[in-house]
């Protein structure tokens, strides 16, 4: 992960069939819980939603009122703002199992 | 080397030692701006430091921390930020909207920030490793936006129910205090309280500065709120448990504890409104600034006493508070005039003030709070309360007993003159009232009943009068329809008689005393013929003295003439006859 706030999967756009994923990942700061979380999330993006993600990466430290109008608590919090619901998973989404239920992937 | 080291490390430990001693060691406090709980913290709640506040579900921790940080903001230029876990903050301001504060426009001037936490543990997945610092960006972002410097957290155990990992929780939680005191912020954390704790979950361990518990507990159907100081780091404070109140004008906090016993006294006398009182009363009344109960059983005229009171402080021009637990105002005016006294004309003048309440529409501490402020805003010189006694049905005797010596003591600090006034049940001492006040008053006087002779009659006297002399007699209290009047009652070998029996009983002794005139008018002129007659015997006696007198004269000079005769005769004879 580098400072930048965004950034986009590249092919991200093309994929009609099935909604677009829109994440946000807010952390603060660059902690290694923020860095794992990162990671993670790549990981797990790329091997079940190739192509139809994208996330975007908010530093509350350098946009603390964004804590206040997403509600945010914890760090580093993913929220899933599409497809709705809205859902958050808290943590640094180590268990792939939880992330994939929190989205209602699970394939189980 | 050795000493050179040794000197130097003297001198840096005296430089500090003065540095020490020249930091005030006194805690710092921020004041709370609520009535009462300044008092009872001696000054307010530990500036820079947390609070915990906690009690049970309703009993006010909301509201007390709310008004708190809005009294802080407005009263002594202390901006704040209200965290909510629980509502939202369009309900949070229609909240304090009740106590005519309006949170929208405070947030406009930037004077208090409501920031809601929604927490949902439905919306929330865990996975991992994380912490709290969001909040703390959160929190940090509210501060340094209106330069805030108390906090309020409500309730921030809201928190263990919408995150899984309490390990994590309670470290992010004793950083976060730490945290708030680094930051040197006020802050106040309200807890629900929990069974064998303070909190449910034991937020006392983080927060140990202070800790104030808020209590609410219901007794005969009547609730009362208590407050409570649990803990106080580093600072005295009053450690009863003190009754407050939630009221428009926001929370008071009444503590007993400013109850002294330093008043100011005077000697200034003020009248009673009825001569014949004053004059029993050394002559002169009351003392001004003095308490007066009067008991009585039922009947016996006490509100007609207080009317009096009133009445005569009114004419005196000055403010009186009458607080009738018994009659409506309407009422009281109407019954007053039948005995010549008009109330009403003070009601429009604005001099008397009637606050009619039934007892048992509020609790004690409501009515001591409502009671203390009618008087802040009349700032009145006489109150009147009718009866105390009707309060005991909403209290226990101790309670009353409590609430009137604070009262009591409230008025002396003020110096306002005040009359309870006690109903005496049927059957009971008369010496006694049933909430043992009689302690607190410096002039008892006691209505009673006479009952004589078929008849009941009002006889008033004075049990004690602190600091005058005064009439120990029992005078009978007679309501005319020109008021009270007081008259001497007959007090004889057959008891003391009142009504009838002292009319029949005077008449009877202006009888005997008609009667015992006459006998004396009627031995006088007896005595006067006596003397006539016995100056006419004196007369005649001498009359008839003085004609013996004439007769023995006459008879003795014949005689000599007589004797005389006799020897001329025999001289005579002798020369004739030549005897020698």
């Amino acid at each position: 992960m580098k400072s930048q706030p965004k950034k986009k999967s590249a092919k991200s756009k093309r994929n009609g069939d099935s909604p677009i994923w829109d994440l946000r990942l807010y952390i603060a700061g660059q902690t290694p819980k923020s860095l794992t979380a990162f990671s993670n999330l790549k990981r797990i993006c790329e091997e079940n939603l190739q192509g139809k993600y994208h996330i975007e990466v908010v530093d509350l430290a350098k946009n603390p009122e964004l804590a206040r109008t997403d509600q945010i608590l914890a760090i580093p919090t993913l929220v899933r703002k599409l497809p709705p619901p809205i859902r958050k998973i808290i943590g640094d989404l180590s268990n792939k199992e939880k992330v994939l239920l929190g989205f209602g992937l699970t394939r189980l | 080397m050795g000493t050179r080291w040794l000197r130097l490390l003297i001198f840096d430990m005296a430089i500090k030692a003065k540095k020490r001693k020249t930091r005030s060691p006194e805690l710092k406090k921020a004041r709370t701006g609520i009535r009462g709980l300044d008092e009872v913290t001696l000054g307010g709640l530990p500036q820079g430091r947390p609070t915990l506040i906690c009690g049970s579900a309703g009993c006010g921790k909301t509201l007390l921390s709310m008004e708190i940080l809005i009294r802080g903001a407005i009263e002594h230029g202390e901006p704040g930020v209200f965290m909510s876990f629980e509502e939202s903050s369009k309900d949070i301001a229609a909240n304090v909207a009740s106590l005519g504060f309006d949170l929208n426009k405070l947030a406009d001037k930037k004077q208090v920030v409501v920031d809601y936490v929604h927490i949902d543990r439905s919306e929330i997945e865990e996975t991992g490793e994380y912490d709290l610092e969001g909040l703390f960006i959160r929190l940090g972002y509210a501060i340094d936006s209106i330069g805030a410097k108390r906090v309020v957290l409500d309730t921030i155990e809201n928190l263990f129910g919408g995150l899984e990992n309490q390990a994590i929780l309670r470290a992010e939680l004793r950083r976060l205090f730490k945290w708030l005191k680094d930051r040197g912020v006020t802050a106040l954390i309200t807890g629900e309280r929990g069974s064998g704790q303070l909190t449910r979950h034991g937020l006392e361990e983080y927060v140990s500065d202070c800790v104030i518990l808020l209590d609410h507990r219901v007794t005969d159907q009547i609730s009362t709120r208590r407050l409570r100081i649990v803990k106080y780091r580093g600072s005295l404070h009053g450690t009863n448990e003190y009754p407050f109140i939630i009221d428009e004008k926001g929370i008071s906090v009444i503590p007993i504890t400013s109850a002294t016993l330093d008043h100011a006294v005077t000697s200034e006398r003020i009248s009673s409104g009825i001569p014949r009182m004053d004059r029993m009363l050394g002559g002169e009344g009351f003392f001004r600034g003095s308490s007066v109960l009067i008991s009585g059983t039922a009947g016996t005229g006490k509100s007609s006493i207080c009317a009096h009171v009133a009445s005569a402080a009114c004419e005196r021009g000055e403010r009186v508070l009458y607080f009738a637990f018994e009659e409506a105002e309407k009422q009281i005016v109407r019954n007053m005039s039948s005995i010549g006294l008009d109330l009403n004309r003070w009601i429009r003048k604005g001099l008397l003030t009637i606050q009619a309440s039934r007892p048992t529409h509020y609790g004690l501490e409501m009515h001591l709070a409502l009671v203390l402020k009618h008087i802040d805003e009349i700032d009145p010189s006489v109150v009147i309360i009718d009866p105390i006694n009707n309060l005991v049905s909403i209290g226990s005797a101790n309670e009353v007993n409590a609430m009137l010596t604070r009262l009591v003591d409230f008025l002396k600090t003020r110096g306002i003159s005040a009359v309870f006034t006690t109903l005496t049940a049927g059957g009971a001492s008369l010496e006694e009232t049933n909430i043992g006040m009689s302690s607190l008053m410096d002039t008892w006087i006691l209505l009673r009943d006479i009952e004589y002779n078929g008849e009941r009659n009002r006889g008033i006297y004075i049990l004690k009068s602190r600091g005058m002399p005064h009439s120990n007699q029992i005078r009978e209290f007679l309501i005319t329809s020109k008021g009270i009047d007081l008259i001497n009652v007959y007090i004889g070998p057959e008891g003391v008689l009142t009504g009838s029996a002292r009319k029949s009983q005077e008449s009877k002794l202006r009888a005997e005393e008609l009667l015992r005139q006459q006998d004396v008018e009627r031995q006088e002129a007896f005595l006067k013929r006596r003397r006539k007659a016995v100056e006419a015997q004196i007369a005649s006696l001498q009359a008839e003295l003085q004609a013996e007198e004439r007769d023995h004269k006459i008879l003795s000079n014949n005689n000599a003439l007589r004797l005389s005769e006799l020897e001329r005769g025999r001289k005579e004879m002798a020369r004739s006859r030549k005897a020698d």
